[in-house]
């Protein structure tokens, strides 16, 4: 079980509040990601599930239970950081071990566990190391593993994977979303990194200063994003927010359209523009296209292998379907 | 990154620091040959550097003539005491000044490093007058009491320089796997903190053992280590400076030996959290 329910959760360091009352639901099993951008308090609202920060208002409930007050220690989750945290001054299998000594289980039953552990994350070979001998994504594992042995309500990540580097990062991804799968855990995941939750989970909350912006499933997001903030948010490369002119003609303070939403056609088109930097992907082109007329340049998305260049001009037409409207508060339109 | 040094530089450098090494050991050099020289050959004009006749006489008559052994069992005790009793209070001081700051702490550390500034003779009357009050003048309680207020100020920013280096995630982690107050403490703080306890103990202990203001003006007998041992051989009695040697380098070795063996120990803990 793992069902944990925020109910009007605040916090404030002195006088600066970074989490206005906040609710939001979690059920058994969710791998939820909470994503924004640097600042936005979704590490702080992670700590205070955790309870390595004290909630300044609200109540948190964990299966049922009130946690608000309880210590990290007797919530029943686990929890991953940036960093690995790992402790260096002992084994691979202490480290895992700690948790299993620390619930008083007898040494048999934490040798069963950790070797269990360890199997699963490919660490058999490294058990008597010390986490200063291991590569990063080994430590990363050694700091799962950790999570895992005692069983949690609940894991709790902290920007995980930031410290490895992108080859890697995205093995872990899938490995952690494999293990999602196996152990059907209730998972809350903090990233900056949009691809990381579009990728991994099954619910984003999009933060921003400590509100939520958004809660819902990826496509959920990328299809109908609640205003301005989340449609740039989510996304990547992110969509193309036009206001002016152009948007008045769709009734709208601000129109947007995402670059894979913009065909690029011979002649005609809606607009017309010229090519500045282009990213070449092979799989996919990315053109930074300059409109007359509009204040920041466009990105559209063509095939791998498209004939244009550099102050090339270029057509572009939007997909009529796929346009986002928002009012002058940046709010959805319906 | 190596910088290109010449070679003239290099030899510069490498000259001037053992001049001014030399310079600085010259008197514990001298003050150990002088103990091996008869009474007349250590006052000789001009002084003699090696070629004299090597003697271990003086060691002998000051042997026979004070208790060694005592003198050290009091500056042992001494340095010892002050430097665990120390610890005690300066780690759980240290450890809630770096992991749960208030608004005062940085002021109170300043407090505490200013109150190295006060001269010492300044309290000295008042401390002794206390001291006579409460019958403890010369005994060795009160001045392992004494040492250990004097040192703690240097303690408590040692260890507090030393746990501002262990990341606080890593005390969260504990925290998360389960760990009480007590178990984070002895499973996880403590054991990463050992370099840094074990220097600042080793330090004190050369402190409160070079001590000399307050041992020598708090004791007469019972409670007198090396230092007074010292300072007896400098009475009146005559010059003997042959013997006087004898005297301090028989109360310089043991620390001496301690230092040079724990001087890895003792430069990476003064110099810890400077360099990356």
């Amino acid at each position: 079980m793992g069902r944990i329910t925020l109910d009007k959760v605040r916090k404030a360091f002195g006088d600066v509040e970074v989490i206005p009352p906040l609710d939001l639901r979690i059920e058994d099993g969710e791998f939820v990601v909470f994503v924004g951008p640097s600042g936005c308090g979704k590490s702080t609202l992670l700590r205070l599930i955790a309870g390595l920060e004290d909630v300044s208002g609200g109540e948190i409930r964990i299966d049922g239970t009130d946690a608000t007050n309880l210590s990290p220690a007797k919530r029943r989750l686990a929890m991953v950081f940036q960093s690995y945290a790992l402790y260096p001054h002992m084994s691979v299998r202490k480290n895992i071990a700690f948790p299993l000594k620390m619930a008083g289980l007898d040494k048999a039953e934490i040798d069963k566990r950790v070797e269990g552990a360890a199997k699963v994350l490919n660490l058999d070979s490294y058990l008597d190391r010390r986490p200063g001998q291991l590569s990063g994504g080994q430590r990363q594992r050694v700091a799962i593993g950790r999570a895992i042995v005692r069983e949690p309500s609940a894991f709790l990540f902290d920007e995980p994977l930031s410290n490895l580097d992108a080859a890697l990062r995205v093995g872990m991804r899938l490995e952690i979303s494999e293990l999602h799968k196996r152990l059907a855990t209730t998972m809350i995941y903090v990233t900056h990194d949009q691809v990381e939750a579009m990728t991994m989970a099954d619910k984003i909350v999009v933060l921003q200063a400590g509100h939520i912006e958004q809660v819902g499933s990826p496509l959920e997001l990328y299809r109908t994003p609640r205003n301005k903030f989340v449609a740039g948010f989510i996304g990547s490369p992110r969509m193309n927010l036009i206001e002016g002119p152009e948007a008045a003609k769709h009734d709208a303070h601000t129109i947007g359209i995402r670059p894979e939403h913009l065909m690029v056609t011979p002649e005609g088109g809606t607009w017309t523009g010229k090519i500045g930097v282009s990213e070449h992907l092979g799989s996919d082109t990315f053109f930074h296209v300059t409109v007359p007329g509009f204040a920041e340049p466009l990105t559209v998305r063509a095939g791998g292998e498209v004939d244009l260049h550099y102050d090339d001009e270029i057509h572009l037409t939007p997909d009529p379907a796929q346009i986002h409207r928002f009012d002058a508060e940046g709010l959805r339109l319906a | 990154m190596a910088r290109a040094v010449t070679t003239q530089r290099k030899i510069a450098f490498t000259a001037l620091a053992w001049i001014i090494g030399l310079a600085i050991f010259f008197p514990i050099l001298w003050t150990i040959l002088t103990s091996f020289k008869t009474e007349a050959t250590a006052i000789a004009d001009p002084p003699v550097f090696f070629n004299f006749d090597w003697t271990l006489e003086n060691y002998t008559v000051v042997q026979e003539r004070s208790d060694y052994m005592r003198y050290l069992w009091n500056s042992v005790v001494l340095a010892v005491g002050s430097t665990i009793f120390g610890i005690i209070i300066a780690v759980p001081a240290a450890w809630s000044m770096a992991f749960v700051p208030g608004k005062r702490t940085k002021d109170v550390l300043m407090w505490m490093l200013s109150t190295k500034m006060l001269p010492a003779v300044g309290v000295l009357y008042p401390i002794r007058l206390i001291l006579i009050e409460l019958g403890i003048l010369d005994s060795k309680g009160a001045l392992i009491f004494i040492l250990m207020m004097i040192n703690l100020p240097i303690i408590i920013w040692m260890l507090y320089t030393y746990f501002r280096e262990i990341p606080g995630e890593i005390l969260e982690a504990a925290r998360m796997d389960g760990a009480t107050l007590k178990d984070e403490i002895l499973y996880v703080l403590t054991p990463m903190a050992i370099p840094g306890i074990a220097s600042t103990v080793l330090l004190n202990i050369i402190l409160a053992w070079n001590e000399a203001f307050w041992t020598l003006t708090l004791t007469t007998v019972d409670a007198a280590p090396l230092t007074a041992f010292i300072a007896s051989y400098s009475s009146p009695e005559g010059l003997f400076y042959a013997k006087l040697s004898a005297a301090s380098t028989m109360a310089i070795a043991p620390i001496l030996i301690l230092g040079w063996f724990s001087q890895k120990q003792l430069v990476r803990g003064l110099t810890f959290g400077a360099v990356k």
